[in-house]
């Protein structure tokens, strides 16, 4: 307990000023040790261990219900609002346990999410990027206006609405909804962006857009993104584990996996026998 | 009238009536029987099986018919309580500006200028104070009990709150006017002396009545905030108040108003549980004190309607009253539209 409060007090105000001044830091290092989850009764994931390196995309496919979206959520714990769900083994960032050693909330500051269907508040352009810094701390006008302008520009919507910062952020189409999305994630400064099939709910053009964007934020953070689509994982991702029926079945660098997988199913599911 | 009285005539014809009176219209339309349709259709009659085209438009008839019915009763009730209402200014004579803004009610005597004692403002004030009163009563706890309910125990809310709260809706506001005689009138005259009676007590026992209707409207405002919001406000790092605060309420602000609102539409018009612990007032005293008695619209016209003959002044400035109710009801129902309406545009 002692620990917890320790994290939370000297980190806190940290994160806030970090993501309020300073450009982002580096990604961290996700490691998963073991992994076996429960939904009560029901095991979802099945002694999942993986490697996540730091500043590198890492994609994990598999078919709908393998568990691979499960595994995304135990990383910033989004699964601890599931009565029920609970799993063994440990989830470490930079060697710090998730469930033990980092405040629920520091953690998440730490590790931001994107979702599947773009989901902005129903608040304005600039309120939506602020939201994080808001309530991580007071930062300043001025610094609260570098810091949006900074988001903003880092996936490439600065210049589509500069001049509409105080329209509802519903107003944009679903590309720019999902890419104030993760400006509004950037705000806070995280170390990891978890991406829930980011690109599923948006049209081919929008998807290119999230797809570089994603290779780029490689860069100064580590991506982890759940993808259905094969191609979209050989395009933007370092690293692909594939999972089948809540295992983790194989996991390599992208390239190797796709041209020489290992593993029977793996072949299987990269050549369409089963879906 | 007369389009009404014709579909009701219409509505309980017999199925040959309503299929003939229909049948050149479907030919118009273009969908007519064909050649050898009539011979299937004996077929199906001979098996005891009505149609299908004769079944849609009877149906089609008997609900158009009902809502014939409901539209006209809605216009006759306006047009009836408006059109006694304003018999105090047309046929009487009384200048709108003097029953609204006159504070002196006694309509069987007339001032100096020969204009009737009908000042309608203190029984105005009178019912604003315990509507407003009532919601700023009810409000806190309504909101307080929604988000709890659905945020923090969801299986207690569905399993014990709501049924709860269905039963308070349930309970006539005779009784709560009971409750309020026994309990609030003895127990505000304990704290700050007087009767007891007036427009404290009155508020007090219309929070309780309206608190069920907003906390369940609120409940409904709060839930339909899609789970989408709260995840990405958790995804940032803010705990669940923060979310609460920034993201949930915020965004089911149209339907927590139209809660509020729908409540004082409830707590405007309730006349029996009022008048039980307002006290009788003189209606022609502006209310200066929470404490003391005081009138309410509703309770002037369910005290002197009974006594007074149709036709004369004070009859028709009764009416006048109920005009008031009827267009402030209709103004927080279209209150209620717009923010509706706005809410709507903002969560597309």
């Amino acid at each position: 307990m002692d620990e917890m409060d320790d994290n939370l007090t000297e980190s806190a105000p940290a994160a806030g000023a970090r993501a309020t001044v300073t450009p982002a830091a580096g990604g961290a290092e996700v490691v998963a040790r073991d992994v076996d989850l429960f939904y009560g009764d029901h095991q979802a994931l099945f002694d999942v261990s993986l490697d996540m390196p730091a500043n590198k995309v890492t994609a994990l496919i598999g078919p709908s219900g393998c568990g691979k979206s499960t595994f995304l959520r135990c990383i910033n714990r989004m699964n601890d609002r599931i009565a029920g769900c609970r799993h063994t083994g440990s989830i470490t960032l930079d060697g710090q346990d998730v469930d033990t050693q980092i405040d629920e909330y520091l953690l998440r500051t730490r590790v931001g999410m994107v979702f599947q269907r773009p989901n902005p508040f129903p608040l304005s352009i600039f309120d939506n990027v602020a939201y994080g810094p808001r309530r991580h701390g007071k930062p300043s006008r001025e610094a609260l206006r570098q810091t949006v302008q900074r988001c903003l520009e880092r996936v490439g919507l600065w210049d589509e609405v500069k001049d509409d910062l105080k329209k509802s952020g519903l107003g944009l189409s679903g590309g720019q909804q999902q890419r104030l999305c993760i400006a509004r994630t950037l705000a806070v400064d995280p170390q990891v962006l978890l991406m829930d099939e980011p690109t599923s709910a948006l049209d081919p053009i929008s998807t290119s857009l999230v797809e570089d964007l994603m290779s780029d934020l490689a860069s100064d953070h580590t991506v982890i993104v759940v993808t259905h689509n094969m191609q979209q994982a050989t395009r933007v991702s370092d690293y692909t584990a594939f999972f089948y029926m809540g295992k983790l079945v194989e996991t390599a660098p992208t390239t190797e996996l796709f041209s020489r997988p290992k593993e029977k199913q793996t072949e299987d599911y990269l050549t369409g026998r089963f879906s | 009238m007369s389009s009404a009285s014709n579909v009701t005539s219409e509505s309980p014809g017999t199925p040959t009536a309503v299929g003939q009176a229909v049948e050149p219209a479907a030919g118009a339309s273009g969908s007519g029987p064909k050649p050898g349709r009539g011979s299937s259709d004996a077929g199906l009659r001979a098996q005891g099986v009505a149609p299908k085209r004769r079944v849609e438009v009877r149906g089609k008839v008997l609900t158009g018919a009902c809502v014939a019915v409901v539209a006209a009763l809605v216009v006759a009730l306006i047009v009836m309580i408006c059109g006694q209402g304003v018999q105090t200014f047309t046929k009487d004579g009384v200048p709108f500006s003097k029953f609204l803004f006159g504070t002196a009610w006694n309509p069987t005597r007339t001032d100096a200028d020969g204009v009737p004692y009908v000042g309608a403002l203190p029984m105005i004030a009178g019912s604003f104070s315990v509507t407003l009163l009532s919601c700023l009563f009810a409000l806190p706890f309504a909101l307080g009990s929604s988000i709890f309910v659905v945020e923090v125990a969801p299986r207690f809310g569905t399993r014990i709150f709501r049924p709860v709260t269905e039963v308070l809706v349930g309970i006539p506001s005779v009784v709560f006017g009971m409750i309020g005689l026994y309990v609030i009138v003895p127990l505000i005259r304990s704290i700050v002396g007087g009767t007891g009676y007036g427009i404290m007590s009155a508020s007090i026992v219309l929070a309780v009545m309206i608190l069920p209707t907003v906390t369940s409207l609120s409940i409904d405002a709060i839930a339909s905030v899609p789970e989408s919001y709260r995840e990405g406000s958790l995804g940032l790092g803010c705990t669940r108040w923060q979310t609460i605060v920034h993201v949930v309420l915020p965004s089911a602000l149209p339907g927590i108003l139209t809660a509020i609102v729908l409540g004082m539409t409830r707590a405007f018009g309730e006349a029996l549980a009022v008048q039980m612990v307002i006290g009788s007032g003189g209606a022609s005293v502006m209310p200066t004190s929470l404490f003391k008695a005081a009138t309410t619209l509703t309770s002037v016209i369910t005290m002197n309607i009974g006594n007074q003959a149709q036709g004369t002044l004070y009859y028709d400035a009764l009416w006048s009253l109920a005009m008031v109710l009827l267009v402030m009801s209709l103004l927080f129902i279209l209150i209620v539209r717009l923010i509706g309406r706005k809410g709507s545009v903002k969560n597309d």
